[in-house]
């Protein structure tokens, strides 16, 4: 069926993971007793269960996963609302209830599942199609796929999750074939939301927005909606922040200018900022990270583990890391595009979507490129259920390399 | 699906990984930016997160004698400081910390107190720690986070009280002087000097703090030292060698005690130049005690005393100057020319002397008086009828002017910034009352000229005057260690055989005079003795002499506050003056004195005529200043 593994996928995949328990193991050298110490053993036994479980999904056929699609998700989301029943917090997510646990027996995350089964589900939507969407109202059931588990995830309250579910579905919208204009006037009222705080900015997408509808002529209907869409944003940003609470507009501030909120919600972004700035070009060291082993970066083995990498190896350590993560990513892309059928292909791509928002959201909040959402950085972030999770889908990803190498007539 | 068709895929592809590619270097150039362009201000920043500057105290300087004896100096010492991030914590950690000191050595209010007045500081909790406290408490560091114990070097006293108002004391510069910044770059929780020498040279010789680093977790848990991170040795001050001869004070200082505790009063001793050789005020206080803040109830025993101990009475206690002030006069007659040595007065003493509608009367009341005198004479026997004649002769005008040429209305000028100026009237605009009318009349003029009425003086302002007499004739302003850069010098006006004809006078008074009884001649002593009249107290005596008369190398001068008259105090300036020349073996420091035969106290007013308004004590003398703290700073 298949001519092996992928040996250029397995060694970068080893690559990371190796790296990812070194990085782990420095997390905990520390000069007092935090939570990071000894992480890494345990890292080490989840790697081998999710070595295992790439191996099983690395023998499941995508036709079985196409047909059992509905069948997760359906699953995935029935967790989701039981997480929202009993979930509750641990760890470095103990403020929001995102765990199933029985007991003080922690079962896992089901955000994680959840995810890979909108994976599954949305590749499954899109392969049944013989076109892509060519309207907005034609995107209303993938878009509803991911909507609703993310809804879901926002009620727990994780945002970070959340996003993700977007940086899955926009990914897949693309890699279907749904013409890029389309995304953009469906991503627009977002847009607006976030150029609402500056009235002139706003002004500029909205005449821009005008222009846009012009040249691209969607539907009349679908054009006056997204407008109207628009134009709320900007009008329920006000309404909206008008209702947040004070630490939500401080986080959100925070975010844009940290410097002003040092000792609040400034601070993680912060203490972490100046871990990696002061790295420099080679960084301090392995383990002699001086703001880690103090205890100034704030989850040093989880949400912030990437700042460990900042300081310890420097630029040159942060540029060999995301060129890994950079070659992962086009090793995933690779095989999407010479996958044997549109289904396994969707998938992997939607794995590209997800691992790259999970990259992207981590590491780009350590440099407070993004705002502070606490999810896990793949291979380098300790935890079991997105560790797992992830490495079910990089075995779908071994699977479809092999399936597509196996009827090598698609080689380009 | 026609939208997978390769080339459509690989199209997508190419697009998908243009815009990863853009993504990343999106990524990469934020850490390029904070990793390599602005390195070194995340460099500094990491710095101030974990390392914690801590103070190191620099040695204060030494204070010593003329000779190199210490006076004030450092012996090693500890203290105990904490650094806490929050405020809940350091209470926590104090509470911990209490079970291993004794519970009277900690006030948590304070020390919280001196955290919030600086953060990133480590707070003081209490400073010289014994030994076995230090080591209880490097035993139980694990459960003291934040803990800090510092070698600091703590002052002490040797000689205590015997040194105490002289040489002052140290203590925690206060709110207030950091904001006035009277202390320069002194810095919070540093010590400065609260009084005395300590206060007045305080910029010399206090150091310059050192800086060491400590490195400490996010969660205040001090971890190492960082020795090679900028640290910065503290600068020890300067060592003071003060003019103060030591075995004199500490001599006058045994005297004092052995003969008379009780008395309150001061005694002061100086070359002809000025520099001070003894100092000494009693009762005094001990200057250890009020190291790093005396506590409430210590301070109570002092502020509570009557004897008022920590009233400096050498600069700050204002007596009527009584007789010695008869030299003042004296002298002013002399500069204008008015008299010489031998001049007699119109009238001869006859125990009084009629003024007006009023006899003013002589100390000396056996109804035969003093006869007819020249004025050396009259020095000799102190006659207040020769001095009212001699104030008459030189009028008011004469005299308030000249009272500010010999600088009596002005303090000495001595390298103690607390010194009260002399009070002999500036001009007859003191004597209006707060209703404008003046209270002046006439026979002010005969009580100025013995030493009374609305004049007081200091010990060093008289002694001081006196040392221009055993001089060169003038008055300088007397000091410690240096001559303040202000000091006022004043010219006497007299010349070479005026001096002499003083001095020779005041032999006179030691040697068959008032002070006849105290011995003073084998020394050479010249001298004057008085007794001053305050208001319902008993008098305060006088004595101030230089020793020998023609050349002398020591002026020392009494003040001893009611009971013991002019005569009986002399003794105690003959047996300093004795022990300056003589050394310790000076025959004349255990001998046995007379007690005096003669009196010499100041006349009271008596009316001749039954409607005359009396002149009631307040008007003839000022009383001493009112008992005061120093400072106000406990």
């Amino acid at each position: 069926m298949n001519r092996g593994l992928d040996r250029t996928l397995f060694a970068v995949v080893f690559a990371l993971s190796v790296l990812g328990v070194i990085i782990l193991y420095s997390a905990g050298q520390t000069d007092f007793h935090s939570d990071g110490d000894g992480k890494w053993i345990r890292q080490l036994i989840w790697l081998a269960i999710g070595v295992a479980a790439a191996a099983v999904s690395y023998r499941v056929s995508f036709r079985i996963l196409e047909w059992a699609a509905p069948w997760a998700y359906a699953m995935g989301l029935a967790l989701l609302v039981l997480t929202l029943a009993v979930g509750r917090g641990f760890g470095t997510g103990a403020s929001s209830n995102s765990w199933l646990a029985i007991g003080n027996v922690r079962l896992g995350q089901p955000v994680e599942l959840a995810k890979l089964a909108t994976i599954l589900m949305l590749a499954r939507w899109f392969a049944s199609r013989r076109d892509p969407p060519k309207t907005l109202r034609g995107m209303l059931p993938p878009v509803m796929i991911a909507l609703i588990p993310a809804m879901l995830v926002l009620k727990q309250p994780d945002l970070g999750s959340a996003i993700v579910f977007a940086g899955i579905l926009f990914p897949m919208l693309y890699w279907s074939g749904v013409a890029p204009s389309l995304l953009i006037l469906l991503i627009s009222p977002v847009i607006s939301l976030l150029l609402a705080w500056n009235t002139a900015l706003w002004s500029a997408w909205m005449v821009l927005l005008f222009v846009l509808l012009l040249i691209w002529r969607p539907f009349v209907f679908e054009a006056i909606t997204v407008y109207l869409a628009n134009s709320a944003m900007g009008v329920l940003y006000i309404v909206v922040w008008g209702k947040m609470a004070k630490h939500q507009q401080e986080r959100l501030l925070s975010f844009l200018n940290p410097e002003n909120y040092r000792k609040g919600p400034g601070y993680q972004a912060i203490q972490s900022k100046v871990a990696i700035g002061s790295g420099g070009w080679f960084g301090t060291g392995f383990t002699l990270g001086t703001q880690k082993r103090s205890g100034y970066i704030p989850e040093h083995w989880t949400d912030f583990v990437f700042a460990v990498v900042g300081e310890e190896f420097g630029f040159v350590g942060v540029v060999v890391v995301l060129g890994l993560l950079l070659a992962l990513l086009f090793i995933l892309i690779r095989i999407a595009r010479r996958a044997s059928d549109p289904y396994a292909s969707l998938c992997v791509f939607g794995i590209v979507g997800l691992i790259f928002t999970h990259i992207y959201e981590n590491i780009g909040m350590s440099v407070s490129l993004m705002p502070i959402t606490g999810i896990p950085l793949p291979f380098f972030s300790f935890g079991g259920s997105f560790l797992v999770a992830m490495f079910l889908a990089l075995g779908l990803a071994f699977r479809a390399s092999g399936e597509a190498r196996a009827s090598s007539y698609l080689e380009s | 699906m026609s939208t997978f068709a390769s080339y459509e895929v690989a199209r997508r592809a190419e697009g998908a990984r243009w815009a990863l590619g853009l993504a990343f270097l999106v990524l990469a150039s934020a850490f390029f930016k904070a990793q390599v362009l602005e390195h070194d201000r995340f460099r500094v920043e990491a710095g101030s997160n974990r390392l914690r500057p801590i103070k190191l105290p620099s040695p204060r300087g030494d204070i010593l004698d003329r000779n190199g004896l210490p006076i004030a100096e450092n012996v090693p010492g500890y203290s105990i400081k904490l650094l806490a991030t929050r405020e809940d914590s350091l209470r926590a950690v104090l509470t911990r910390l209490l079970a291993f000191v004794p519970a009277d050595s900690v006030n948590i209010e304070a020390v919280v107190q001196r955290w919030r007045a600086a953060r990133y500081q480590p707070a003081q909790v209490f400073a010289s720690g014994e030994d076995r406290v230090v080591a209880v408490l490097e035993e139980h560091r694990a459960a003291l986070p934040g803990l800090v114990i510092q070698a600091e070097p703590r002052r002490t006293y040797p000689h205590g009280i015997a040194m105490s108002h002289l040489v002052g004391y140290i203590g925690e510069i206060s709110e207030g002087e950091l904001k006035s910044g009277e202390f320069g770059s002194a810095d919070i929780g540093e010590m400065v000097g609260k009084q005395g020498l300590e206060v007045e040279y305080d910029s010399m010789l206090r150091g310059q703090l050192g800086t060491r680093y400590v490195e400490v977790t996010a969660r205040g848990r001090t971890v190492r030292d960082q020795q090679n991170s900028g640290s910065v040795r503290p600068v020890p001050g300067s060592t003071m060698h003060t003019s103060i001869d030591l075995p004199l004070q500490l001599f006058i200082d045994s005297m004092w005690n052995a003969d008379m505790p009780e008395k309150r009063g001061a005694m002061v001793a100086m070359t002809p130049k000025g520099e001070i050789l003894a100092y000494y005020s009693h009762p005094g206080f001990d200057p250890n005690q009020f190291i790093g803040g005396i506590s409430t109830e210590e301070y109570a025993v002092y502020h509570e005393d009557s004897d008022n101990p920590l009233l400096d009475r050498v600069i700050n206690g204002r007596y009527p100057p009584a007789s010695p002030f008869k030299l003042a006069i004296a002298t002013m007659a002399l500069r204008r020319g008015l008299v010489t040595m031998d001049t007699r007065m119109p009238a001869p003493c006859t125990g009084g002397y009629r003024f007006g509608n009023r006899v003013y009367k002589c100390w000396k009341r056996d109804g035969v008086g003093h006869g007819s005198l020249t004025l050396s004479e009259a020095i000799k026997t102190s006659c207040d009828v020769y001095f009212y004649q001699l104030g008459l002769l030189l009028g008011k005008d004469a005299l308030l002017e000249d009272g500010q040429l010999l600088g009596l209305s002005d303090p000495s000028g001595i390298d103690l910034q607390q010194e009260k100026r002399g009070l002999f009237p500036r001009s007859a605009k003191d004597y209006v009352n707060s209703r404008g009318q003046s209270t002046w009349n006439n026979g002010e003029v005969l009580n100025l000229a013995i030493g009374q009425g609305r004049n007081s003086q200091t010990l060093i302002n008289m002694v001081s005057f006196y040392a221009a007499l055993a001089g060169d004739g003038i008055k300088r302003a007397p000091h410690v260690y240096a001559a303040r850069p202000d000091a006022r010098s004043y010219d006497l006006g007299l010349t070479a055989e005026q001096l002499h004809g003083l001095r020779h006078a005041m032999s006179e008074v030691v040697r068959s005079g008032t002070a006849g009884a105290s011995g003073g001649a084998a020394f050479d002593v010249a001298g004057k003795t008085g007794s001053g009249q305050v208001s319902n107290q008993k008098d305060i005596g006088w004595f101030i002499g230089f020793a020998p008369a023609d050349s002398a190398k020591i002026v020392i001068g009494i003040q001893v506050e009611e009971g013991l008259h002019g005569a009986l105090v002399a003794k105690y300036v003959v047996r300093a003056i004795g022990r300056f020349l003589q050394g310790p073996g000076s025959s004349v420091i255990k001998s046995d004195y007379q007690p005096p035969v003669t009196e010499d106290t100041t006349p009271g007013v008596d009316s001749l005529l039954p409607d005359t308004v009396r002149v009631t004590a307040p008007l003839t003398a000022t009383p001493p200043h009112p008992i005061q703290r120093p400072g106000g700073r406990p």
